[in-house]
């Protein structure tokens, strides 16, 4: 009996101490960014003192620094503005070509979906050369709009496969009994399908949007002013002055700009991973 | 009745007849997405083939036939050579260590504790956040003086002040690095696509072979695993295609330092293209994705396809 019990608490605190390993692996970095944001220089940048806690009192300076002056509200609008725009465009394309594909083309539509969806995996550092000529042939270089020209290159695949799924979970019964009662296939479409699938639209908004927020590659090869940065090409790159680098500044701007990601990603997880796996998996 | 019908109605109402044909408006949905792939990355890449054996530099844009030159260019290079080691050794590295995590995360979170969906919250964020910001965060963590990792070491009396690790700086550290920030940025999704998987294997059959007197490893491996085999199959293609594509880890933390130990494709194609402004034999460099790609992409098709039938 009391063998039993031991063996019970070892298996307890090993698998306890597992949770804490993980959790503080994913979580360290950022516990690192918050605290290093709201610390003074002079406590920063000293190797006696211990750095996971205060040693002198908290303080907002790098907050107002980055507001005040650097660029950084002007990237946060800059990528609100990409965010908006490349949502718009992918959601006008993507919707009707996933309803297309998962019910008025058959077989030929699961394959131009599967077409669709790899080409989600062709990376932006094998098309960034020939796109930044592209952009340079729009007008577009070193602005912000040359992101809302490319960013739709990803995320119509990736929110056509997406809304795919959804469209094939509904019951294709509804809109056939509205085309009865004398609607259009079109109005079908945009009076049933589109207010059936409203949830999977708010999944396809948000991970458009946090899309365009964690990309790097060709932000970085087509904007280089600084007022035309998205905010994490501004802040990873923008707040360095030859070799030194503002390190408070640096980890409150991407606080900042990690938490709304954050989020979004917890809330939307499960629909996220519905739609990815429903998609391939039947 | 329906000729008849059709040549009383006005144009439009023709058009709306048209629009009622599910192939034609299947047809019109699906061209808007088509079109945009078409022209931005299939257009694209095309003409990135074409750089390739071209003498295309920014500074004399000619579109000379040079033939495989730049692929005979590079080769030559050792440093091209170095470059594509590493490209195999940080994807490689970083996934298996990235799926030995996920495995092993999936197994903490799917038993039931209190506090379970705060700490799941929590392990999802590498994933999420996006991964430049959270590559700053741990180029801050290496810094070379003011390193936490150092710290913790030297106060656990690992290491003496004198002789602590330079990180970022040390060919072998630099990239073990690199390969923990890409692995720690993949171990969540692994994690969430296990759990995907394991949540997805019926109860009965686990129950059966617990009747049948299977204990934890075996059903472990030989029911689990082969059951969410293509799953994890679609989690991994993922992970190889953006880690062996990668810019953004090895940019914001080495820049393909110490003298080239980290450098990877993308980073080169990036150096040697846009900075240096050789962009044909940055669109070679490039393209030495490709065949990893097509492998990838294969395998996924043909797994997809298994599913099907």
């Amino acid at each position: 009996m009391k063998r039993i019990s031991t063996v019970k608490i070892l298996q307890e605190t090993s698998f306890y101490g597992a949770v804490t390993f993980f959790f503080v692996l994913a979580a360290f970095p950022f516990y690192w960014m918050l605290i290093t944001s709201f610390k003074e220089n002079a406590d920063l940048y000293s190797v006696s003192n211990i750095p996971f806690w205060f040693n002198a009192p908290p303080t907002l300076e790098h907050f107002r620094y980055l507001f005040e002056k650097t660029l950084f509200a002007t990237w946060l609008l800059n990528s609100f503005i990409i965010g908006l725009c490349v949502t718009a465009i992918t959601l006008v394309t993507a919707l009707p070509a996933a309803y297309s594909l998962a019910r008025m083309t058959g077989r030929n539509g699961e394959a131009l979906g599967i077409g669709i969806f790899l080409t989600y995996l062709v990376p932006p550092t094998l098309l960034f050369l020939p796109l930044s000529r592209v952009v340079a042939e729009l007008g577009l270089q070193n602005s912000m709009w040359s992101l809302v020209v490319v960013y739709p290159t990803f995320t119509i695949p990736f929110c056509t496969w997406l809304m795919m799924g959804f469209f094939k979970a509904m019951p294709p019964e509804i809109e056939e009994a509205a085309i009865v009662d004398g609607c259009s296939l079109f109005g079908a479409f945009v009076k049933m399908a589109i207010p059936l699938s409203l949830p999977g639209i708010l999944t396809v908004v948000i991970f458009t949007f946090t899309l365009t927020l964690q990309e790097f590659v060709y932000a970085l090869t087509f904007v280089s002013s600084s007022a035309e940065k998205p905010i994490t090409l501004g802040v990873a790159t923008d707040l360095i002055r030859g070799d030194i680098f503002f390190w408070g500044e640096i980890m409150a701007g991407a606080l900042i700009a990690s938490i709304p990601v954050a989020i979004a990603y917890n809330l939307f997880l499960d629909r996220f991973i519905a739609g990815i796996t429903g998609g391939a998996i039947k | 009745m329906v000729t008849i019908g059709e040549s009383v109605i006005r144009p439009a109402s023709r058009l709306r007849f048209i629009l009622d044909r599910r192939d034609v408006l299947g047809s019109f949905f699906v061209a808007p997405a088509i079109l945009y792939v078409l022209l931005l990355v299939g257009v694209p890449f095309l003409m990135a083939l074409y750089y390739s054996v071209s003498a295309y530099t920014i500074y004399d844009p000619s579109w000379s036939f040079v033939g495989l030159e730049n692929f005979e260019d590079i080769i030559d290079d050792p440093v091209f050579r170095q470059t594509l080691y590493n490209t195999f050794i940080f994807t490689f590295g970083s996934q298996i260590l990235g799926l030995i995590l996920g495995k092993f995360g999936a197994l903490v979170l799917l038993r039931r504790f209190p506090g379970r969906g705060f700490v799941r919250a929590m392990i999802i964020l590498p994933w999420a956040v996006p991964i430049a910001l959270a590559t700053v965060a741990w180029q801050w963590m290496f810094d070379s003086l003011y390193s936490v990792i150092n710290w913790t070491l030297i106060a656990l009396g690992i290491v003496a002040r004198s002789d602590a690790p330079n990180w970022l700086g040390d060919p072998t550290l630099a990239m073990l690095s690199v390969i923990v920030v890409n692995a720690w940025r993949f171990f969540p999704f692994a994690i969430v696509i296990f759990l995907a998987g394991i949540t997805a294997v019926p109860q009965d059959v686990l129950d059966a072979a617990t009747v049948d007197g299977a204990g934890f490893w075996r059903r472990n491996y030989q029911i689990i695993v082969p059951m969410i085999l293509p799953i994890v199959a679609i989690g991994l293609v993922f992970g190889i295609v953006f880690t062996f594509t990668d810019l953004s880890v090895v940019f914001l933390m080495t820049m393909g330092g110490p003298v080239g130990a980290t450098s990877v494709l993308g980073f080169q194609g990036f150096q040697t293209g846009i900075v240096s402004g050789d962009v044909s034999h940055g669109a070679a460099i490039s393209l030495f994705m490709v065949p990893v790609l097509l492998v990838v992409v294969i395998a996924m098709l043909r797994f997809i396809r298994r599913r099907e039938i």
